[in-house]
């Protein structure tokens, strides 16, 4: 029995009471503040970053320019977004000057995004002339009977991340913002300056990239 | 009916915006019943509930030591030009 769709995006979430403890700690110059959300964030901020600019050692570069970003726009923060919707914008503002400094600047949307193969690989599906051409060759198999410890193990992360890491920068980007760290659909458009539309198609691809990854992984040792 | 049924090819297309809500009630309703009937499909968007849910217990690994020092250093130093 299919569940009804979830309803359309919520607007962005403004400033939680914690971002503003966070912020005020800040602003006094609390060390354990500012490593608070580096502990956090830093990682994320820095595989973002590495969407807009040619390498690793550019891209850590420019997440340390957004942190100090960060601390000099402090005082400014008024909390009309989260504390991190700020502060990923920091990054993906400071990103694409310097993608433009290196003369890289290409439009988010399009970075190496291009394929048009299918969700499923064509042969899945019964072939044009077939009296059922487009259904399942055979169905796809029920996960949800697989053990919670299997699905849960770290080799299934393992492989769920490798996914992410092979697919091309801009998808690599919406998925883990979406589904990684929980970004709402208006506010990872906001923040990449992509429509819904583009962000529906770049998430639809990541998603069924890595449910492919998973299929093979856990369909292969049964 | 006008419209023609939806294909199971069709309808693995039409999952991230069916799930995001994002389609027109029409669309909608054809996938709904496309599935209402489809026990293949039901297992896709099932994988892909999976999928979404396990990708959601990705976590982090820690920071190394000479990145904190060094985003430590860079704090240090703004406190100093405001205090």
């Amino acid at each position: 029995m299919p569940t009804p769709p979830e309803t359309t995006p919520a607007p962005a979430p403004r400033a939680s009471a914690e971002d503003m403890q966070l912020v005020r700690r800040l602003r006094d110059g609390d060390e354990s503040a500012f490593m608070e959300l580096v502990d956090r964030y830093h990682r994320s901020l820095v595989r973002l970053a590495r969407g807009y600019v040619s390498n690793q050692a550019v891209a850590e570069d420019v997440a340390q320019e957004a942190w100090v970003g960060v601390l000099r726009g402090i005082d400014r923060f008024e909390g009309r977004s989260s504390l991190r919707t700020w502060i990923y914008r920091i990054l993906t503002n400071t990103a694409k000057t310097r993608a433009q400094r290196e003369a890289r600047s290409v439009p988010f949307a399009s970075l190496g995004g291009d394929d048009e193969e299918g969700a499923v690989d064509a042969d899945r599906f019964l072939p044009a002339g077939d009296e059922w051409a487009g259904h399942w060759m055979s169905f796809p198999d029920q996960w949800s009977g697989l053990p919670e410890q299997r699905l849960l193990g770290d080799e299934t992360r393992r492989v769920i991340d490798e996914a992410i890491d092979r697919l091309p920068p801009n998808q690599a980007a919406v998925i883990r913002l979406r589904d990684v760290e929980g970004f709402g659909s208006a506010e990872v458009c906001d923040l990449l300056d992509i429509s819904e539309a583009n962000q529906r198609v770049l998430l639809h691809r990541a998603r069924s990239k890595v449910r492919a990854a998973l299929g093979r992984y856990l369909e292969e040792e049964r | 009916m006008s419209e023609p049924d939806l294909t199971c090819r069709e309808l693995v297309e039409l999952v991230t915006d069916y799930l995001e809500g994002a389609l027109d009630s029409t669309t909608r309703r054809r996938v709904d019943e496309h599935l209402a009937g489809c026990p293949g499909c039901t297992a896709y968007l099932d994988e892909m509930r999976v999928t979404i849910r396990l990708t959601g217990t990705l976590t982090e690994r820690d920071l190394g030591a000479p990145v904190r020092d060094s985003l430590l250093h860079a704090f240090r130093g703004w406190r100093r030009g405001v205090t």
